[in-house]
């Protein structure tokens, strides 16, 4: 039989296919992720690193709120920052810390970008992601009037 | 046998076979991933009792509803942080830092609040120096609500041990009682109090309602009467 023949000689690539579609069966569909983890994706995946992720909850056992959105002026939007890395070895956001002397310094490049890549700029597990159909818009006032 | 000796495997590019099986493969399981992780889960579970092998995967009980399986999972297990990644691997898990928290419902599983003022945490308020204390304004504003909900309690205290004035005003919120126009649609769309609720402060679910609308009504309250009627349908 030369099929079987032709499949032994292939398995390599028979093994690499069957672990590339156990991966992409094993992405989760719903993630279970940390409330108020962000996921940073305006540049990273474009650049060839894995998104970054900024986990809230860690932050905020250290710091207030004040210290980040009015002290270092981080606006309330997930992506709205336009972080990059040369702001940040400036000294400006992840980096008025990520300095080597509040925190660990910039060298741990996967200790941020550890997301998978592809995700999609997010504020994870917010009411809105959790609605089950599209959000409720108000009549305008116009509309109701009639 | 014919497709065989047609399609001689060996002049296929190996790469080429790769890429048409991970097709294949992406497709069937795009298949299962367009059904709701429910039914998903359904599928291997055997039938309840007293309910027959009959009952169609479309009919399963919970159609929509997805609850919250792995609580403050580890970051290489959330489905965000990449595993093949070395550092996903070093990220604390939340549950670690959560030991001995005070807890609630949802979010994080953590009232903050409490954690904070019972001394569980001592977050800085300022960057470098960790014995700048905030400035702490109390002042609660209740808001009355129209509807049967009791009314709406905003706290000044809790909000300015997190936060600065100057995160709400005068952007987010006119710093004058009443000045604003408030309403749980806005809120869900991430508007005014939906800014930091069901983002990163707790989110809104049926058992958070209450940490807002916290003042009960008076006794003798009820709900005003809808106007409409059949002939005049808007009023
Ligand atoms: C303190 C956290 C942190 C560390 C450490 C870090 N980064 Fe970043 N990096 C970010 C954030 C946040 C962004 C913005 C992501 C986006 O919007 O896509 C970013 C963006 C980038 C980008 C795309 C934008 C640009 O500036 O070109 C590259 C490339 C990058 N990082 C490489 C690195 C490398 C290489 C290292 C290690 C030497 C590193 N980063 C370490 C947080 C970090
Ligand atoms: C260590 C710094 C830090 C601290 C402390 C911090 N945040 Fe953030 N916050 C961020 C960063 C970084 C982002 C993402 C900004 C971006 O993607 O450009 C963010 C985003 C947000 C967003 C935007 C979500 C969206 O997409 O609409 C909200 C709301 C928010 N934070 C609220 C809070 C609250 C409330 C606290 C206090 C409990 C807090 N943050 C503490 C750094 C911080
Ligand atoms: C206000 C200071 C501050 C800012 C701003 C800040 N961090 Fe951090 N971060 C810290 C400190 C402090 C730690 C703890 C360091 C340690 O354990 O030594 C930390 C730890 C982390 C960790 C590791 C968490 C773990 O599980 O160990 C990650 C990831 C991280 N920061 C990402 C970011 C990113 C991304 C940004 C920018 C979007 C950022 N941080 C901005 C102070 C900050
Ligand atoms: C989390 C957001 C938030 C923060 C932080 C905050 N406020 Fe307010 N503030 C509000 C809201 C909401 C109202 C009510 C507005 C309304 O009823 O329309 C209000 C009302 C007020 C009023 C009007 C009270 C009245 O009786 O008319 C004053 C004054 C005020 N705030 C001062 C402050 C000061 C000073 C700080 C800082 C110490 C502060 N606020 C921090 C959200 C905030
Ligand atoms: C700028 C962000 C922000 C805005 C806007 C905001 N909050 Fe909060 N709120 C917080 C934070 C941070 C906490 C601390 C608890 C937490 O993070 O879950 C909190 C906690 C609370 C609590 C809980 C107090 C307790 O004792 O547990 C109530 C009630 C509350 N907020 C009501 C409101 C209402 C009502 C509004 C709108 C008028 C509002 N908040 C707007 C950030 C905000
Ligand atoms: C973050 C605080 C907060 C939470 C959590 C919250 N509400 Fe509200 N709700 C408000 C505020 C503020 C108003 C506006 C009150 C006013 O008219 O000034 C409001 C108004 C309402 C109204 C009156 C109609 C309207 O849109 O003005 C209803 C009904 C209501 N809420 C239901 C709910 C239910 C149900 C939940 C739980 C799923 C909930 N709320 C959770 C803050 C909250």
């Amino acid at each position: 039989m030369k099929l079987s023949l032709d499949f032994i000689v292939k398995w390599k690539a028979i093994l690499f296919a069957l672990m590339g579609s156990v991966a992409i069966i094993m992405i989760p569909q719903s993630a279970p992720a940390e409330y108020a983890d962000v996921v940073i994706n305006n540049y990273a995946d474009a650049a060839g690193m894995r998104p970054a992720v900024f986990p809230h909850w860690y932050h905020r056992i250290r710091f207030r709120c004040k210290v980040c959105h009015a002290d270092l002026g981080f606006k309330f939007k997930a992506g709205g920052n336009k972080i990059t890395m040369a702001k940040i070895i400036d000294g400006q956001f992840c980096g008025a810390c990520h300095n080597g002397e509040i925190s660990w310094s910039v060298e741990n490049c996967g200790m941020c970008h550890s997301g998978i890549p592809g995700t999609p700029t997010q504020i994870h597990g917010s009411t809105i992601q959790k609605l089950v159909a599209p959000q409720y818009k108000a009549l305008s006032d116009k509309k109701r009037v009639q | 046998m014919t497709i065989i000796k047609i399609l001689p495997l060996k002049q296929v590019p190996s790469k080429l076979a790769v890429i048409a099986l991970i097709c294949l493969f992406a497709i069937v399981s795009n298949v299962n991933a367009a059904e709701t992780g429910a039914t998903k889960k359904s599928m291997k579970l055997k039938p309840v009792q007293g309910q027959s092998d009959k009952v169609s995967k479309a009919n399963v009980f919970n159609r929509l509803l997805k609850k919250d399986k792995n609580k403050n999972a580890p970051p290489a297990e959330d489905g965000i942080h990449d595993p093949a990644n070395e550092g996903s691997h070093v990220l604390q898990p939340p549950k670690v830092a959560y030991v001995g928290l005070p807890t609630t419902e949802f979010g994080n599983y953590v009232d903050w609040v409490q954690a904070l003022q019972k001394g569980y945490l001592k977050p800085r308020y300022d960057r470098m120096d960790p014995k700048v204390e905030p400035l702490v304004m109390d002042l609660d504003i209740v808001r009355p609500v129209k509807a049967s909900m009791p009314d709406v309690v905003f706290p000044h205290k809790p909000h300015t041990q997190w936060l600065h004035c100057s995160n709400c005003h005068p952007k987010i919120f006119i710093p004058q009682k009443g000045a604003n126009q408030i309403n749980m649609a806005a809120i869900m769309l991430g508007e005014k109090c939906g800014v930091c609720h069901g983002k990163v402060s707790f989110p809104i679910t049926t058992k958070s309602c209450k940490k807002c609308h916290s003042k009960p009504k008076p006794k003798n309250w009820k709900p005003p009467l809808s106007q409409a009627s059949v002939k005049n349908p808007w009023r």
